[in-house]
């Protein structure tokens, strides 16, 4: 799976949490720059994610991502 | 009904599709507005949303309270204006396992675990009393899940100091509580995360991370099964079943195989099967569900399979039993129609898909189940609460044999030449009285349940009742009728504020009538005990409401038929209606005996 398929899938993933077809996100992109991003919304989309990607992402890094490339890299390593 | 939140639903597609399917939602016609707090133990946010979506998929729009994180106990237990402001409807308190301030200790005495359990118990039971006290309405509370580990082992279960034997004991406690108070509720996460799976519904990763109780992909289905107690305190539970026959009630098809060769009984694995499910099936007339048949037969063969020697269900338990080669949709709307019931207060059993699929179609709002294989039917069935049990009245057990006796006077009534001749010949009794307290339950759940013959629609708790029942400016009156078939039980309830400048004014707030006792001349009984009522209150006049909603226009023009005039009408179809009491009025209804007293006319005949 390379980067950019990752990104195909994860945008859609993010359009459907956020309820709005115009996101689209990449390396920087942070909870900063969508406005319904809190901690609710990450929530449901943490686990949205796992399920696009077939896997489950372990506490201790749910907690350390810095922004979307942080997710993609692990997404890169373990989903499917 | 809508398809994605009907059991078995997918979870993570309802999570992350939430927005779109509100937006849906909220386009329904008619939502009714119920106001319900949330006191969380843990975080609720998504609790909150997904209940929100099962509420207005049952016709409810749910205006909520959440309480910060884990402040359930203060928000209870303390002045809170945001939550008095909001007047909830319900309350629902989650709590779980991880609110359980002190498990034993090894080495406690069973007099200190005792101890505990009491201290334990106390903190939620002062909290209920106080909510109780403060805001008199349903209130809904988790028991407590299973621990997702056990020190004691097997050891745990049994031996007071172990956590699975304490979470034991203090929801036996809670069980205690509820059998003991009115309007209290057990949401039964107990057996929800057992049937989820304790291991993943506990999976530790979500309270610590997010503070959930409860792994995200259970929220659904912690939030449906609240949904689900809601929309029955609110009288939206389905109340009859359809079922189709070959490969549903038995297997295969009993116009080609033949009676002898069905698969029913205890010989075979698949007519055990279909032995279980008739059996359940059966354990619903007590519950007061109505069993009826709709399929595509020749009726002698229909019989025929159901006087099965091995089958569990006989003709004689079916209220309606249709069994022709009609489309099934006209079939169901014919069949609501002669049981005075709505086409969507009947649950569609079909084995064939495409017979499901007709009747989602063609009868929209029917809850038609996806019901698997035979071996599957009941776990779909029952985990859909279409039957959801808040109240178990005696007026449950006896609904089937009402129904029966319906079809019975429906009988008699053929063979009276007038249709005054055929009521009189069913001397009937009327009770008609100002609101005691042993109906105060049962009239709050009609107003929560009638939708046909209501005049405003307007929805009592008990706790309502109750205070409108002591309040001096209230008339209030409940009607019970029985005849030589039966009793119906309270079927009718009328309700009036007094009112105007002279306090010569009746304006009434609620009027309604179970549609088990149309055309029976109630209404007019009910008319005449309340003229008397208000004549001795010093009313002149009565003022009547009608508010139109999609299920009453039975009712349009009751107040007409009463002899009242109309005063206005407003765009919506709102009406308001006047009657003048005066001194020369005559009883409007001569067929029934109420209140003990034989009416003018029946005297001497």
């Amino acid at each position: 799976m390379t980067r950019e398929e990752v990104y195909e899938r994860l945008n859609k993933v993010f359009q459907e949490v956020f309820d709005d077809d115009s996101i689209t996100v990449n390396d920087d992109t942070t909870s900063d720059d969508i406005e319904d991003w809190d901690s609710f919304e990450h929530i449901n989309l943490v686990v949205a994610v796992e399920e696009e990607f077939s896997f489950k992402i372990p506490m201790g890094k749910v907690v350390t991502m810095k922004n979307v490339g942080e997710m993609v890299d692990i997404i890169m390593e373990t989903g499917k | 009904m809508h398809t994605l939140l009907q059991y078995p639903f997918d979870s993570q597609f309802l999570l992350r599709k939430r927005k779109s399917i509100k937006k849906e939602l909220l386009a329904s016609p008619g939502l009714m507005e119920k106001h319900i707090a949330i006191l969380g133990g843990s975080t609720t946010h998504d609790i909150k949303d997904m209940l929100e979506l099962f509420l207005l998929d049952q016709g409810i729009l749910p205006v909520f309270f959440e309480s910060e994180y884990n402040q359930y106990w203060q928000d209870a237990m303390f002045s809170n204006l945001e939550l008095e402001e909001l007047k909830p409807d319900v309350i629902f308190i989650h709590t779980s396992n991880r609110n359980i301030t002190a498990f034993p200790d090894l080495e406690d005495s069973a007099e200190a675990v005792e101890g505990l359990l009491e201290q334990e118990y106390q903190h939620f039971a002062v909290m209920w009393d106080k909510l109780r006290e403060t805001y008199h309405c349903p209130i809904i509370q988790n028991n407590f899940e299973y621990p997702f580990y056990r020190l004691l082992g097997n050891r745990d279960a049994s031996d007071i100091h172990g956590r699975t034997n304490f979470i034991t004991r203090l929801n036996q406690r809670f069980y205690d509580y509820a059998q003991a108070h009115e309007q209290f509720y057990i949401h039964d996460i107990n057996y929800l995360a057992a049937d989820y799976g304790l291991e993943k519904w506990s999976d530790p990763f979500y309270w610590h991370m997010y503070k959930y109780a409860l792994c995200m992909d259970a929220i659904p289905r912690l939030a449906f099964s609240v949904s689900n107690i809601i929309k029955s305190l609110y009288g939206k539970n389905k109340k009859a079943f359809a079922l189709d026959l070959d490969n549903t009630l038995w297997g295969g098809i009993v116009g080609d195989d033949g009676v002898e060769n069905l698969a029913i009984g205890p010989e075979t694995s698949m007519g055990q099967v279909y032995t279980e499910f008739q059996q359940y099936l059966k354990a619903h007339k007590k519950l007061g569900v109505l069993l009826n048949v709709v399929s595509k037969n020749e009726q002698e063969n229909a019989m025929a399979g159901l006087n099965h020697p091995d089958g569990v269900l006989k003709p004689d338990d079916f209220i309606s039993i249709k069994a022709n080669w009609e489309p099934k949709s006209r079939n169901l709307v014919q069949m609501a129609d002669e049981l005075n019931l709505l086409p969507e207060s009947f649950v569609f059993v079909d084995d064939n898909p495409a017979e499901r699929a007709i009747i989602r179609q063609q009868v929209p709002g029917v809850p038609v189940p996806e019901i698997g294989q035979v071996e599957h039917y009941i776990n779909v069935i029952d985990r859909s609460g279409f039957f959801e049990v808040t109240n178990l009245s005696k007026d449950d057990f006896k609904r089937n044999e009402m129904y029966k006796e319906n079809a019975a006077r429906a009988r008699l009534q053929a063979s009276f030449g007038s249709y005054e001749d055929y009521l009189k010949s069913l001397e009937m009794k009327g009770e008609i009285r100002g609101f005691v307290p042993a109906y105060m339950s049962r009239i709050a759940q009609l107003t929560n349940k009638s939708n046909q013959f209501n005049l405003t629609t307007k929805r009592y708790s008990q706790g309502d009742i109750e205070a409108v029942a002591s309040d001096p400016d209230h008339i209030t009156l409940y009607g019970k009728l029985g005849d030589k078939f039966g009793d119906n039980g309270v079927v009718s309830i009328v309700i009036g504020k007094i009112g105007g400048e002279k306090r010569d004014e009746l304006h009434m707030e609620l009027w309604l009538m179970s549609c088990r006792v149309l055309k029976r001349d109630m209404e007019y009984a009910m008319m005449d005990e309340l003229v008397e009522k208000a004549k001795a209150a010093g009313i002149r006049k009565i003022v009547g409401y009608y508010y139109p909603t999609a299920k009453n226009v039975m009712v349009k023009d009751f107040y007409a038929l009463q002899g009242f005039t109309k005063v206005s009408e407003d765009g919506a179809g709102n009406t308001v209606w006047e009657f003048e009491i005066t001194d020369g009025y005559r009883k409007k209804q001569h067929v029934i005996d109420v209140n003990g007293a034989v009416t003018e006319e029946g005297a001497g005949k």
